[in-house]
């Protein structure tokens, strides 16, 4: 059987294995995130959230997704 | 005479008019109902929020949004745990993202153990966000000479502290905070170090345009009731200070008439 390639990438710091030709759009769907309740940034770049199903995940990216949460 | 307190009295921050001159942070409940409850009752229409990593483990998680409407109470997102320009300018531009907030609350941090503000870095982040369409209300010391850069800088609201951030001292410099007053236009809000209600009495009382709470009602025994104390203490403070107090004098005066004494 031939083995799936999967690419190594860090979602707010923790290891993730993707598929290849993953979007970012892909990933928020499977992490079940709503985008609008979210910010989003690959490789320390903030990403406009209209564009992600344009933007291909390539190995080693780094993505923070971050929301609103209580604080003072 | 009429009775200028009845009249519309609103805290106005960067064109926007809001009825409450209490802002609540959204910070150390127990739950997220609980702290939505304490905010209807606070009646506070502004509340500072923190952005943080989304729990990707945890998918059920709840979130802030789903317990306070962001189109019923404005979010306010804050730069907690940043201690640096570099940091505070990130998270911001992130908040940014998430829906539009242009106002914004700045918070650069100095020191971890008493949480003063890092004034050098927020006066530099001032700046940055200003040049970048931000409304921002800057968290800072209660130094006059700061509080006037900050206010060239383009701050939209100058909030000094009354004590440490959770510390629960109340206003510990009254003569600062009376001065920043009389230099400054902007509004002017209480921001950290507040513990019980008076001391948000004391606060308007001064002058000030409002004060922000977070501990000191999250943490209050009864967070309800202290939530409800502070709504009612704000009120209070805002309309001693605009009703013109006594002056103090030394010696006893009588209220009552001495004349006609039997």
């Amino acid at each position: 059987m031939k083995k799936i390639k999967k690419i190594k990438i860090k979602v707010n710091g923790k290891v993730k294995y993707l598929m290849k030709d993953y979007q970012l759009s892909d990933l928020l769907k499977i992490l079940k995130i709503p985008l609008k309740k979210v910010a989003i940034e690959l490789n320390e770049e903030i990403i406009d959230k209209k564009n992600i199903n344009k933007i291909k995940i390539k190995k080693n990216d780094k993505i923070e997704i971050v929301h609103f949460i209580g604080g003072g | 005479m009429e009775v200028a307190s009845l009249k519309k009295d609103n805290l106005i921050i960067a064109n926007k008019s809001f009825n409450s001159r209490l802002i609540v942070g959204t910070g150390k409940y127990k739950s997220m109902s609980e702290c939505a409850k304490a905010i209807k009752l606070s009646g506070a229409e502004i509340v500072t929020v923190a952005v943080r990593r989304v729990n990707i483990v945890d998918k059920n998680k709840p979130l802030l949004m789903d317990y306070i409407d962001p189109k019923k109470i404005t979010y306010l997102p804050n730069t907690a745990g940043c201690f640096n320009s570099k940091e505070a300018l990130r998270t911001l531009r992130l908040a940014r993202e998430i829906g539009g907030w242009k106002l914004v609350k700045l918070e650069v941090l100095g020191d971890k153990k008493n949480l003063f503000p890092e004034m050098i870095e927020t006066l530099k982040s001032t700046e940055v966000l200003a040049k970048e369409g931000f409304k921002v209300m800057v968290y800072c010391n209660d130094d006059p000479l700061m509080a006037k850069r900050l206010e060239n800088s383009g701050a939209e609201a100058i909030m000094p502290l009354a004590a440490p951030i959770g510390s629960g001292l109340g206003i510990q410099n009254k003569i600062n905070i009376q001065i920043i007053r009389k230099q400054t236009k902007l509004p002017l809000i209480i921001d950290a170090g507040l513990g019980q209600a008076s001391d948000a009495t004391i606060a308007m009382e001064l002058g000030c345009d409002g004060v922000l709470v977070n501990t000191a009602i999250a943490k209050a025994k009864k967070p309800f009731d202290m939530a409800l104390a502070f709504k009612n203490a704000v009120i209070a403070g805002r309309q001693s200070y605009k009703s013109g107090r006594i002056n103090k004098i030394l010696m006893g005066k009588p209220s009552s008439p001495l004349k006609g004494v039997i």
